[in-house]
């Protein structure tokens, strides 16, 4: 960043993450320059006055937990926002980003996470798509297929240009991604995520290509939560946290207890008034659990442990890491290819669509991660929702006849308890807050006799004052004797709430650690690094993706 | 992305619609002053041809009630989230066996009829339609393309049956006639007041079929998984509702409404199954339950004026020769358009209107 | 030579019968290709035939005919793409709707204009495609079985049946080997892929629908102008759907959808000469079952009992940018 006073003046509290910048500031050198860069969301404060510089021809990472918003970052510099306000500068020349042709016209390319690649075309065909040259096909194909025999030889980024898309692996798939933006003549890559969907051999694969795509010149945003990789390949790093840069470093300068610290950050402590559980008996046992997605993709990895009733186990870890398909299996709306399930000691029949029925009948509730998506149907009206799941049971009328009266009256009786507002079981779902609608979700899930509580991201869009009410309301389960399994992405929460805590990465749990352990220890282990181990010889053990990357 | 103020209840299920509706009118007119004759006296023969005298009533209710099943059939589906086109030949399958039950007791009593033709009728239309329910269920064959496909084949299968199979010797393609005493009655013969028109006791049947629907989906456990499933199938996994069972339950009902039809139109006016009886009444149900937003009210209304429009349209024509009933057939086509696929034509102007009436800031939503 | 004649004669009125559907089904898969589904074929080609006749009725022109037959059927394409791009609304009923508009709009205008229940005057000579004689047929036509093939097969049919069987190979090239075709293929498999790389998603619907208008037209333009002489009420009488049915039954490529509009020409041309003949073993065949057989077949493949036929992945809905 060129230090000139008045961003100094904007911005006195960045004047930690320039140091880096500090060195050699030249516009020419920086490929990537941010000023004062904040975009919001509605209320959300996404990217909040935004300082960043990346220095051509290095790997420039930034971490952060999820939210922190790295990709809306991203997304504006590759046109896919408007930033607004905050100036960006690309070769040290300032320039509006209109789209996302414009971002490729300036030489910014991205591989997005999910990929952008359509399934039954020819490697050759997407690579082209949008950038073919002319009329006729034939001509850009020769020459795309001249320009990826060259890229292979330059950067080892080797795919059949043939093939078709849907044929290949996902690393292959992502080479493609980065062969499209390469062909477009980016010189700046932005890698959303890239090693997420990889298998550790193909993620070491993708850093052997950076290293080459750094020798020839290119530039390398690399967008990551994993620790390991910023470590391994990176020249420098800037951390982001809530929106904002926490700070920017040199790699070499630090350390990944550094960074971690930095990501988690110490926030407020979140009180929930909360005293130990009493673990009785167990009442959730997962035996050896293991799933796959419909794509074939492993998402669960031979995951074991159990819930004793008195308590709550929280699931911690960086979403993606298969804590929404371990809710899915549990609740019986997935089924695992491997693995038992047992509730209350009966074991969980997998009977395709009837299966979470039959798990509500077994005493388990579940508050799912995505309450518009999965627990609610929007257009319905308050009350309705209030029977999602349950809609069978005798209390709400006899046989096939549903009582209205009798759903209404407790759908009343539940917004009095809940607090939910505008206190209305008429009114449509879609119409009330998302604080009011995750009450609605609790409501029907809490309110009735069970056993187990399995709760997704509880308090995901809610506001302060109903995220005090949900958290007592957890706790008043665990206190009441019912067994919890919480699942969040925000560690605070976790923390705050559990007993103990299990930490997901990569499918598996890497470790249990307790509510009360350093932020060292949780940001490690979320990054896929058992802190029990030594961290020297961990690489050959719960993720050993990085053993060639990291040199 | 910033959104406004929701629109009233009313404005969504009532202003929007009858506004969709009015277009569709507004754009019929156009088309009779187009070919030089004046809409608005269009409009006054078209009100009196179907309400103006006993008869017309009879025959607009009559009309109306072949309709409401129709409608019904589209409806109930349509909650699931199912979009059967396949009503034309559910009802023309139906007919069938309405048809064979009805010849089979015409020597008994028109009650007899009546209860064995319903149920015949209802079976066929079902297992029509469930067809296409169990391979969309099952085989993921798209709902439409298959109903679309089952009209035609319903077509060819009928016209073999009705020449080859359960023909009357001697005649084009039609079946025997019902006896005399096998015959449903009319209305008009307790109600001279309809004379001539071919109102029978299948109307009360019509009545029922839509309070069973009412009762079915709002009522009803049956009901509430039909709607969860389809107003959102991820939601309808989580609660542990089949959808795979909800598909093919929810057709069979679709069909044999459809397949009511049958009983009013071939067994209760013309006493025999024709070629081709059934005469696009399978399409107006789809007009018909989407100006009735899908509920039994609206369906009532929606049919009715449709059951209007069928019968002062003729009369239309014959007053003025230059205006063909075909115009019915495009004021179907401009309520289909208009409330089913520009439905939220008028959304963006209702919503500025309502919230600058309303005179309260824009919110902010996520 | 009697059943060569015979065989002859019948594929002659199977490629009469096949050029509508052939058309139809070229229209459909521009616009499924493109995301759109295309349930109004059937009411786009009842709107061209009836504006072909009227119109060269009016005119004397066959041509100025067939201008209109584009004109008319474009212009129901463009209500289409407004109410499923625009207004993003159910592409299926906005499709249902325009059947119903064609077949209720054409008898009440025809009926009004020409005062002929809805039909229109029939055309003379002038006003229809005539038949072109291939040059050299009728010498070559001596020669046994090719020149037979060429003088009676492929020679004496109306510009649109030439330009129909083009129109295969034509789409063929445009869809593989361009850069429209490309984009064509990639914006009704995933569109996201090709805003993210800065194209129009929404131009590129509007021009495939409106190819698929213009081949609509001259489908229906044959119809009324080429085989037949006049404009009947519903004259389509269901092609449109047979087409929808032999595009997926080609699964949405050219070349296959030639040979299936040629098999269901076939079907529809056997029905009139198998009337009445009895077959060693099964006896007659009753003609319906012929007739229902493009249908059931379609639901057969469907269902994927043989093999399967994949839509486009991003068929009907409509595409919302991500914000």
């Amino acid at each position: 960043m060129i230090e000139k006073p008045e961003d100094i003046a904007r911005q006195p509290q960045q004047a930690a993450g320039q140091k880096l910048e500090g060195q050699g500031a030249q516009g020419s050198e920086l490929a990537i320059d941010l000023r004062g860069v904040s975009k919001a969301f509605g209320p959300v404060q996404a990217n909040k006055n935004i300082f960043m510089s990346v220095k051509r021809n290095s790997i420039h990472g930034i971490v952060g937990e999820n939210g922190a918003g790295k990709s809306t970052l991203m997304s504006i510099l590759y046109g896919f926002y408007h930033a607004d306000a905050g100036e960006i500068f690309v070769n040290g020349a300032k320039v509006q980003i209109k789209d996302s042709s414009h971002a490729l016209e300036l030489g910014i390319g991205m591989v997005h996470q999910h990929f952008m690649l359509v399934d039954n075309f020819t490697v050759l065909e997407n690579i082209i798509l949008g950038a073919e040259g002319g009329f006729l096909l034939a001509k850009s194909l020769k020459a795309a297929r001249d320009e990826m025999e060259r890229l292979a030889k330059d950067y080892g980024l080797e795919v059949d240009p043939d093939a078709l898309v849907e044929d290949l692996s996902v690393g292959q798939q992502q080479r493609v991604e980065i062969l499209k933006a390469l062909y477009r003549g980016a010189e700046v890559l932005i890698m959303d995520e890239p090693t997420g969907v990889l298998t550790p051999t193909e993620a070491d694969h993708l850093f052997k290509i950076f290293e080459q795509l750094r020798a020839q010149g290119k530039t390398i945003i690399l967008i990551t939560h994993k620790l390991r990789e910023i470590m391994a390949i990176t020249d420098s790093v800037s951390v982001m946290r809530r929106g904002e840069i926490v700070t920017t470093l040199e790699t070499s300068k630090t350390s990944p207890d550094n960074l971690a610290e930095l990501m988690v950050g110490r926030r407020v402590e979140m009180d929930a008034q909360k005293t130990r559980g009493n673990p009785a008996k167990k009442v959730l046992e997962v035996k050896n659990l293991s799933m796959t997605d419909e794509l074939g993709v492993p998402r669960v990895k031979n995951v074991s442990f159990d819930v004793r009733a008195g308590e709550i186990v929280g699931i911690a870890g960086v979403a993606g890491n298969g804590q929404s398909q371990l809710l899915e299996v549990i609740s019986g709306m997935d089924e695992p290819l491997l693995g038992e399930i047992w509730i209350n000691g009966s074991r969980v029949e997998f009977e395709g669509s009837r299966t979470a029925a039959h798990v509500r009948h077994l005493g388990l509730a579940h508050v799912p991660e995505d309450r518009l998506k999965t627990g609610l149907v929007a257009q319905f009206e308050e009350w309705e929702n209030s029977i999602l799941g349950y809609s069978e049971e005798p209390k709400y009328g006899p046989g096939q006849i549903l009582s209205l009266r009798a759903a209404r009256e407790e759908a009343d009786r539940r917004i009095e308890k809940f607090d939910i507002r505008p206190p209305n079981c008429r009114l449509k779902t879609a119409n009330f807050s998302g604080g009011n609608q995750q009450k609605i979700v609790l409501a029907r899930e809490m309110d009735r006799e069970l056993d187990i509580l399995v709760v997704g991201q509880p308090t995901r869009g809610v506001d302060i004052g109903a995220i005090e009410f949900i958290h007592k309301q957890i706790v008043a389960m665990r206190d009441a004797g019912k067994a919890v399994l919480l699942v969040s992405v925000e560690l605070d929460e976790i923390r705050a709430l559990s007993d103990r805590v299990l930490v997901m990465f990569d499918g598996k749990i890497v470790t249990e650690l307790s509510p009360d352990a350093s932020e060292r220890e949780f940001g490690l282990s979320m990054a896929g690094v058992d802190p029990h181990e030594d961290a020297d010889t961990d690489t050959s053990g719960a993720n050993p993706d990085l053993k060639e990357g990291a040199q | 992305m910033s959104t406004h103020k929701p629109l009233p209840r009313w404005v969504d299920i009532a202003l929007m619609p009858a506004l969709n509706v009015a277009l569709a009118f507004v754009v019929g007119g156009l088309a009779v002053a187009a070919v030089g004759e004046d809409p608005f006296r269009a409009m006054q023969v078209l009100i009196f041809g179907a309400f103006g005298y006993g008869e017309g009533w009879g025959f607009t209710l009559h009309f109306a009630t072949s309709f409401v099943f129709t409608g019904l059939a589209v409806a109930v589906a349509y909650h699931a989230g199912l979009f059967n086109i396949g009503g034309e030949g559910q009802a023309y399958v139906a007919g069938l066996g309405a048809i064979m039950v009805a010849l089979w007791l015409d020597q008994t009593h028109w009650v007899f009829v009546l209860v064995g033709s319903t149920f015949a009728a209802m079976t066929f239309g079902a297992i029509w339609a469930m067809i296409p329910g169990y391979l969309q269920a099952k085989r993921g064959s798209h709902i439409v393309i298959t109903t679309i496909m089952f009209n035609f084949i319903a077509s060819a299968f009928m016209s073999y049956m009705l020449a080859q199979v359960i023909t009357r010797p001697g005649a084009n393609a039609e079946t025997e006639t019902i006896a005399e005493t096998g015959r449903l009655p009319l209305m008009s013969d307790f109600l001279p007041v309809f004379t001539f028109s071919p109102l029978n006791i299948t109307f009360f049947i019509g009545i029922l079929s839509l309070i069973f629907v009412y009762v079915l989906i709002w009522h009803t456990k049956l009901g509430y998984q039909i709607r969860t499933l389809g107003a959102n199938p991820e939601a309808a996994r989580y609660a542990g509702i089949s959808a795979v069972a909800i598909i093919i339950i929810v057709m069979a009902i679709s069909g044999a409404l459809a397949g009511l039809m049958a009983v009013n139109e071939a067994v209760g006016v013309q006493k025999r199954l024709g070629v081709g009886y059934v005469q696009g009444f399978g399409f107006v149900g789809i007009a018909v339950a989407f100006m009735g937003r899908a509920h039994p009210i609206g369906i009532a209304l929606a049919a009715l004026l449709f059951g209007a429009l069928y019968q002062g349209g003729q009369e239309l024509a014959f007053v003025m020769p230059s205006v063909s009933s075909d115009l019915v057939v495009v004021i179907q086509a401009l309520v289909i358009l208009f409330t089913g696929a520009m439905s939220e034509m008028f959304k963006p102007v209702l919503l500025r209107l309502f919230n600058r009436a309303s005179g309260e800031p824009e919110t902010v939503g996520d | 030579m009697n059943f060569f004649s015979d065989v002859i004669l019948m594929l002659d009125s199977s490629i009469r019968l096949a050029v509508p559907i052939l058309l139809a089904c070229l229209a459909g898969l521009y616009s499924e290709r493109s995301g759109i589904v295309d349930i109004g074929l059937e009411g786009k080609m009842l709107g061209a035939a009836f504006a072909a006749a009227a119109i060269a009725a009016v005119t004397g022109s066959a041509w100025l005919g067939l201008l209109a037959a584009i004109f008319v059927s474009s212009g129901m394409a463009m209500i289409h793409a407004i109410a499923s791009i625009n207004m993003r609304g159910n592409q299926i009923i906005s499709g249902v709707a325009l059947n119903f508009l064609a077949l209720g709009a054409t008898v009440f205008v025809g009926h009004s204009w020409f005062k002929r229940g809805g039909s229109t005057p029939n055309l003379g000579t002038d006003a229809r495609f005539s038949p072109i004689e291939l040059p050299f047929a009728e010498q070559l036509g001596g020669i046994p079985i090719v020149g037979e093939i060429y003088e009676q097969l492929i020679s004496g049919h109306n510009l649109i049946v030439y330009v129909a069987f083009l129109a295969v190979p034509v789409t063929a090239w445009v869809l593989f080997r361009t850069r429209f075709g490309l984009r064509l293929r990639a914006v009704g498999e995933n569109p996201t892929a090709l805003d993210t790389a800065g194209i129009s998603v929404t131009k590129l619907r509007y021009q495939a629908l409106i190819i698929g208008g213009i081949l609509c037209g001259l489908a229906g333009a044959y119809l009324s102008t080429g085989q037949g002489a006049s404009f009947s009420d519903n004259m389509t009488a269901g092609r449109g759907f047979i087409a929808l049915a032999a595009l997926i039954f080609a699964k949405w490529r050219p070349v296959p959808a030639l040979w299936t509009c040629l098999l269901f020409g076939v079907l529809s041309a056997a029905q009139i000469r198998l009337q009445g003949v009895e077959f060693p073993l099964i006896g007659e065949v009753p003609v319906q079952a012929i007739q229902a057989l493009p249908y059931i077949l379609t639901v057969v493949l469907l269902a994927g009992f043989i093999g399967r036929s994949v839509a486009p992945k991003a068929v009907g809905q409509p595409y919302i940018k991500e914000r």
